[in-house]
């Protein structure tokens, strides 16, 4: 087959302007502010103000309350998935777009939406009132924080997953079967296996926003779970202290990066992201 | 028995993603200003809704940015997608390991890095930028979803497109294109949809007044307004008309087969 | 495809549309704090200036408008920043001095408020609003005889405050609580605010900017760390609450309308300066947004509950609180420091 060599690197320019000047260059001005001091010279001042005992508690908060939540949408969408991938239901594209749709909402006013529902004179509280139980706090804690984070990531845990059980071949299951292999056999020897790939997307999608965010923090949290998202933004908008907030992005970007990798290696996968 | 089971989880995590969508709807028709409060129905909120022109605004700039942004990285992506696939090994690991990089960078340090270039280019913070930062995480996904495509595809029928004599330009219209064309639409709806979700990579990139919806959420600080409300109960049934068509679409290619 | 080039021109047509739709007139950008102008007055300016487009947005606090400003490269015409903050604005040489003969309702303002400390010689600002802090409460769940700061850190209010996610209110009071001044400079006496703002974390139901007065009107929470005129309007919308200023002393603040200096419309700024003091618009915004009007004529009209209210406090009180003041770049940048470990110790 004749191709032109020249001909696909210039239908490959405009993604490579794009991948040099919007994704690799300001990356490159995130290490210069973090690695320079107010004066505009190289030093480590802003990774030395970073670790110390606060900042790092708010670290490990995030990594840990992300974790939790990437575990719920894990094992309440990895079901919704696999429902969606049998024959359970006739429409499926209904249903994958029922479950999209709820994305094209705005994602603050969902977060918002259930403020209403479990503040203190919210809806929930005004049922457990009318049934005569005593009000409950929901919001202000780490849990609700955690409610937050799964709610709004559940959808990017079931897709990925749902793609890659619904592209397992029908005639491996079958062979499977003919030759004894019980449902539990067919599930962990076959489904679960070949369905890694979508898992790891999955965790990738909704732990690296969980250990970022600021806003569930802020809305759901009421501002007194303070997670890294929040120091982050609180540096670039507020205080204005960019090279201390770029130490504190690049740090994250590091650790996610290593959690990324060791997932990466315990699915014994390696080329997981790509087909 | 089982498949019950199945079904009524099914609607319990339905109902769990749209249980705070409902009470935005049922809020939108509450008389009174304050949430948590019921007073009486009304549409008021439906009617300041068109007199405001702030969500109004916003409401079109999230639209027109949502449909440019998907549509720029569809371009950029399904071409890049092409090139990679043709291109050397070595290079093509490379690219696609940068492509990922976006991906696995939280959105925050992807919107904080790119206001960090925007103003170091002294860019004024605005529809452009918000523009080009929607661009810059749709990309990724784009090529994500159509590079599969392209391995799956039958290379041979191409190849005999070429030697029966078609251009290069034809054998990719004729043959390639229709083959990863549901890619490309999965691709496209995927940044429509990511577009207008995001808020993080959008609040560090706009200024100049340029509000989309998230922002807009965002900055009326004293809580959201009912008029927000009304807005949302639209969308919502927007979102149901485009379910509704899908559905009766769905029946007609079935009815179809039948035949 | 056709179908989806046709769809698409369409668009693009329509954002030329909307972009093109304004062109030609003069873009007036007025960068304000949230909830701080009834916004139908910008309808008026429009209507009666009909070649000036208001451009509106907003910040939460003075640190988020410095930094934006700061580091943007968009240049706004008109700002509402306080004392302290136009202070540091006029050190730092980002405003521009104001052309009184293009403001004539500048003499609408009252004497006292004017060439104050932060502008002595009032060359860059106008009067906006004033107001003090204090703690708006939930009367049917708060009884005390006397306030003071120490209330909101007393342990019988768990989980029932929320507090300021503001800076110098926040490391303020707590500074004030602890006998020292609002202005403290002193990193020991700042470390040792920090300290008893992290131990006030059990009686705080969230730490909030201005969705408190909505939390405060829902009956969210007993009490709240407020402006006056915050809470002037969250009485207005709930009767349950009442305002307290601490005995032990407030904060005093004034809000000034200036214009940065890389302004490009400033006679334009100017005119819509003159137009916020016209004694009609003045009115309607002051009812509006509930704070403290520095204007003679609207003052006058105020009916006489409102001026006996908490809104403008007797000179016992003023005397006894502080205006806050700008603590030079050093002390400044301690601050931040401080707050955001505060932050980080939530």
């Amino acid at each position: 087959m004749k191709v032109k060599k020249s001909l696909y690197m210039v239908a490959l320019f405009p993604f490579l302007i794009w991948l040099i000047l919007l994704v690799v260059v300001p990356l490159m001005l995130i290490g210069y502010y973090g690695f320079t001091n107010a004066a505009g010279i190289f030093s480590f001042d802003n990774f030395h103000q970073f670790f110390q005992p606060d900042y790092l508690r708010v670290l490990w908060r995030s990594l840990y309350l992300s974790l939790v939540a990437t575990v719920f949408c894990l094992l309440a969408g990895y079901p919704v998935a696999m429902i969606l991938a049998g024959n359970t239901f006739r429409k499926k594209t209904l249903l994958v777009v029922l479950l999209i749709a709820p994305m094209w909402m705005n994602f603050l006013l969902r977060t918002y939406a259930w403020l209403t529902l479990l503040e203190g004179n919210g809806v929930f509280n005004t049922i457990l009132q009318a049934m005569g139980l005593p009000k409950q706090s929901f919001l202000g804690n780490t849990n609700a924080v955690v409610f937050g984070m799964v709610y709004n990531f559940l959808p990017y845990m079931i897709f990925p997953i749902y793609n890659s059980i619904s592209k397992i071949p029908k005639n491996i299951l079958e062979a499977a079967r003919d030759l004894g292999g019980g449902n539990a056999t067919c599930f962990f020897r076959i489904i679960l296996p070949l369905s890694v790939p979508g898992i790891i997307s999955g965790i990738t999608m909704v732990f690296v926003p969980g250990v970022t965010t600021f806003v569930i923090s802020q809305f759901l949290g009421s501002g007194k779970v303070t997670l890294i998202g929040d120091i982050i933004e609180q540096q670039f908008m507020h205080a204005g202290n960019w090279g201390f907030g770029s130490a504190i992005s690049i740090v994250v970007m590091v650790v996610v990066v290593v959690c990324m990798w060791l997932v990466n290696r315990f699915s014994d996968d390696s080329g997981v992201m790509m087909p | 028995m089982k498949k019950l089971c199945k079904k009524a989880y099914f609607y319990f995590i339905l109902i769990f993603l749209y249980a705070p969508i409902l009470t935005l709807v049922v809020f939108s028709f509450n008389d009174a200003k304050s949430r948590g409060k019921w007073g009486g129905f009304s549409l008021r909120w439906y009617k300041e809704l068109f007199h405001n022109s702030q969500i109004m605004d916003a409401l079109v700039t999230t639209i027109v940015l949502a449909l440019l942004a998907a549509f720029i990285s569809t371009v950029i992506g399904t071409v890049a997608a092409l090139a990679l696939h043709k291109s050397g090994t070595r290079l093509r690991k490379s690219m696609i390991n940068l492509t990922y990089l976006p991906m696995l960078n939280s959105d925050i340090v992807t919107g904080v890095s790119l206001m960090l270039l925007f103003t170091f280019f002294h860019l004024d913070l605005g529809f452009v930028t918000l523009l080009l930062s929607h661009i810059t995480f749709c990309i990724p996904y784009v090529i994500l979803s159509v590079m599969p495509k392209l391995y799956g595809m039958n290379q041979s029928v191409f190849e005999a497109a070429l030697d029966l004599g078609a251009s290069q330009l034809q054998a990719y219209k004729k043959i390639v294109l229709p083959d990863i064309l549901p890619g490309i639409i999965s691709g496209f709806l995927m940044s429509i949809t990511l577009s207008i979700d995001d808020f993080v990579i959008s609040f560090f990139n706009t200024g100049n007044g340029v509000k989309n919806i998230s922002i807009l959420v965002y900055t009326s600080k004293t809580g959201v307004k009912p008029e927000n409300y009304a807005l949302s109960s639209i969308m919502f049934g927007a979102v149901l008309i485009l379910l509704l068509i899908i559905n009766i679409k769905e029946k007609k290619k079935s009815t179809e087969v039948n035949y | 495809m056709k179908k989806i080039a046709l769809v698409l021109s369409l668009i693009m047509c329509f954002v030329c549309f909307a972009g093109c739709s304004d062109s030609g007139k003069t873009v007036l950008r007025v960068y304000n704090w949230g909830e701080y102008i009834d916004e139908t007055i910008f309808d008026d300016f429009e209507k009666q200036n009909p070649d000036i487009r208001i451009q509106y947005e907003t910040y939460t606090d003075n640190e988020t408008m410095y930094t934006k400003i700061k580091n943007s490269s968009t240049a706004y015409d008109v700002l509402i920043p306080s004392d302290y903050m136009i202070e540091r604005l006029i050190q730092e040489d980002m405003l521009a001095p104001l052309n009184y003969d293009n403001i004539p309702n500048y003499s609408m303002i009252d004497e006292k408020y004017k060439n104050l400390a932060f502008d002595p010689e009032n060359k860059y600002s106008v009067p906006y609003m004033w107001g003090t802090l204090g703690i708006l409460y939930d009367e049917t769940l708060v009884q005390e005889d006397t306030f003071t700061w120490e209330t909101m850190f007393d342990a019988k209010y768990e989980n029932s405050i929320l507090m300021k996610k503001d800076m110098r209110d926040a490391l303020g009071i707590a500074l004030k609580t602890l006998g020292y001044s609002f202005n403290s400079t002193s990193e020991k006496e700042l470390t040792e605010a920090k300290d008893k703002l992290s131990s006030q974390k059990p009686n705080v139901a969230g730490y909030v900017n201005d969705d408190g007065m909505d939390k405060m009107i829902a009956g969210e929470a007993p009490m709240a760390l407020m402006y006056a005129g915050d809470a002037a309007y969250c009485i207005s919308e709930n009767e349950n609450l009442n305002f307290a200023i601490p005995e032990d002393g407030s904060n005093l603040f004034f809000d000034s309308m200036v214009i940065p200096k890389n302004s490009t419309n400033k006679e334009t700024a100017e005119k819509f300066i003159n137009f916020m003091c016209e004694t009609e618009i003045a009115q309607r915004n002051a009812d509006e947004i509930g704070y403290s009007t520095p204007h003679v004529e609207v003052y006058n009209a105020l009916p006489e509950d409102v001026r006996n209210s908490f809104a403008y406090p007797d000179e016992a009180v003023l005397d006894k609180a502080e205006v806050y003041l700008y603590l030079g770049e050093e002390v400044t940048n301690l601050y931040e420091k401080v707050w955001s470990e505060f932050l980080a110790s939530l």
